[in-house]
């Protein structure tokens, strides 16, 4: 590789690093809890509703029916529409959106947890404390779609140094072995080493996350992506028709039974109720989850029309609904128990470790000149700059 | 080591390492038991290879 080369290389690498390096910092320091997010939540919140029976996603006898959740979730905030309705895998729980109107924003919305074996309100999930709080610097910095853009912008930069950091790699290490770690010369060569075997031993995960962080970041044009193409395709016969108003919704049960009808074997994950994000105007949005363990967050939406519960179309998602789908666990690292979590959260310190080593290696350099920087990685720290 | 190494040298226990990764990442995302196993197996291997560099390889 010619001077020129790792000098340019060397110039792209500088600049993404610099540029996302302190936003890089926030979402590990950040991401590094919310990996513990469950566990953390079920310490605070003292899990009384730990609780077994059959699964809310299920059609086990016993289970008590939907209208009845949803009549339940209503009288506690009356003159308030549903929104949406999840399920459970493992336990009777599930849980009841309302909000003002239809199409009312997140924030306006309350979240009932009902106990379907029961029947019984269980309590409403609140959306605070330290857990939320770091979720919310972590996805957006509170500033909302802009903010998690501009988020996702910091990820594709972060891809950016990490490829620069891959091409660099190669000249630097050319007459070393793998894994040097020279600790006893100077302070600067100790980290310089530090940084590419840290940087390049996590190089595949964090490209994964880093490009599902960026996937997750685009969640809202995604989703509004599909309801516009997609969506409105399924239910073109609807078009043009006015919104039904919430006083029409018909029975949540014989929509299931149609929907259920449609995709055997498979259970649902939620349903979007008419007006929201997640449906059309008319419709019940039953979004089943795949019957196998590779399938089952690959979800498929049933639509039901929502006054007269037939179904009007069954279609599987388009693939960039089902990269966002994919790329929910794979940057969370909550799909393999607690030892994946612990492995997740050692490789995050090692992010934070090389992001950290490469301020302090800019930091101690950047007045020396150029020529002299792209020495140091062309002769693998031989020559260190003067300080 | 003071010899050029050719690219492949460079860059075969990093590659090893990554396709370690890629399968520990994927793996249990396929299904649950042996499978989690196996992605806690493959992906303890860039966290072991810091270990190990920080004990055979410190100088």
């Amino acid at each position: 590789m010619s001077t020129h080369t790792i000098r340019a290389w060397y110039l792209v690498h500088k600049w993404t690093s610099l540029i996302c390096t302190a936003f890089l910092l926030m979402l590990c320091l950040t991401g590094l809890p919310l990996i513990f997010h469950d566990e953390i939540d079920a310490l605070i919140e003292d899990q009384s509703t730990a609780l077994s029976g059959p699964a809310s996603s299920g059609s086990a006898p016993g289970l008590h029916p939907l209208d009845e959740m949803v009549a339940k979730a209503l009288a506690a905030r009356p003159g308030e529409v549903p929104t949406f309705m999840a399920f459970d895998n493992e336990t009777p729980i599930l849980t009841v959106t309302t909000a003002p109107r239809p199409d009312s924003p997140a924030s306006d919305m309350t979240v009932h947890l009902l106990n379907r074996a029961t029947g019984e309100t269980v309590g409403q999930l609140r959306e605070e404390g330290v857990m939320h709080f770091l979720l919310q610097l972590h996805t957006d910095m509170f500033l909302g779609l802009p903010g998690m853009l501009f988020l996702g912008g910091m990820g594709l930069l972060f891809v950016a140094a990490i490829i620069s950091g891959v091409v660099l790699y190669a000249p630097f290490m050319r007459k070393l072995p793998f894994g040097t770690v020279r600790t006893s010369r100077s302070s600067r060569l100790k980290w310089l080493d530090y940084h590419n075997l840290l940087g390049i031993v996590a190089l595949c995960w964090m490209t994964v996350v880093g490009l599902t962080g960026v996937i997750n970041a685009l969640a809202t044009p995604i989703v509004e992506a599909w309801q516009m193409g997609e969506l409105a395709h399924m239910t073109n016969a609807y078009a043009g028709k006015a919104a039904l108003p919430p006083a029409r919704y018909g029975s949540l049960d014989k929509a299931m039974a149609a929907a259920r009808e449609a995709l055997p074997g498979n259970n649902p994950q939620f349903i979007a109720f008419p007006g929201g994000a997640f449906s059309s105007k008319h419709h019940y949005a039953v979004f089943f989850q795949g019957a196998s363990p590779l399938t089952e967050r690959m979800l498929t939406p049933a639509l039901i029309d929502a006054e007269t519960g037939v179904l009007t179309d069954v279609r599987r998602v388009p693939w960039y609904v089902a990269a966002l789908l994919y790329s929910q666990p794979l940057h969370f690292g909550d799909y393999g128990g607690l030892p994946l979590k612990m492995l997740w959260a050692i490789l995050t310190i090692f992010t934070i470790v090389v992001l950290g080593s490469g301020l302090y290696l800019w930091l101690g350099k950047h007045r020396a000149p150029l020529a002299a920087r792209v020495r140091e990685v062309e002769t693998g720290g031989a020559v260190v700059p003067a300080e | 080591m003071k010899r050029r190494q050719p690219l492949r040298a460079v860059f075969g226990i990093p590659f090893a390492i990554g396709l370690a990764s890629f399968v520990g990442l994927v793996s249990a995302l396929t299904g649950d038991g042996a499978r989690d196993a196996l992605s806690w197996l493959a992906l303890a291997i860039p966290v072991g290879a810091v270990g190990w560099a920080m004990r055979m390889r410190k100088s």
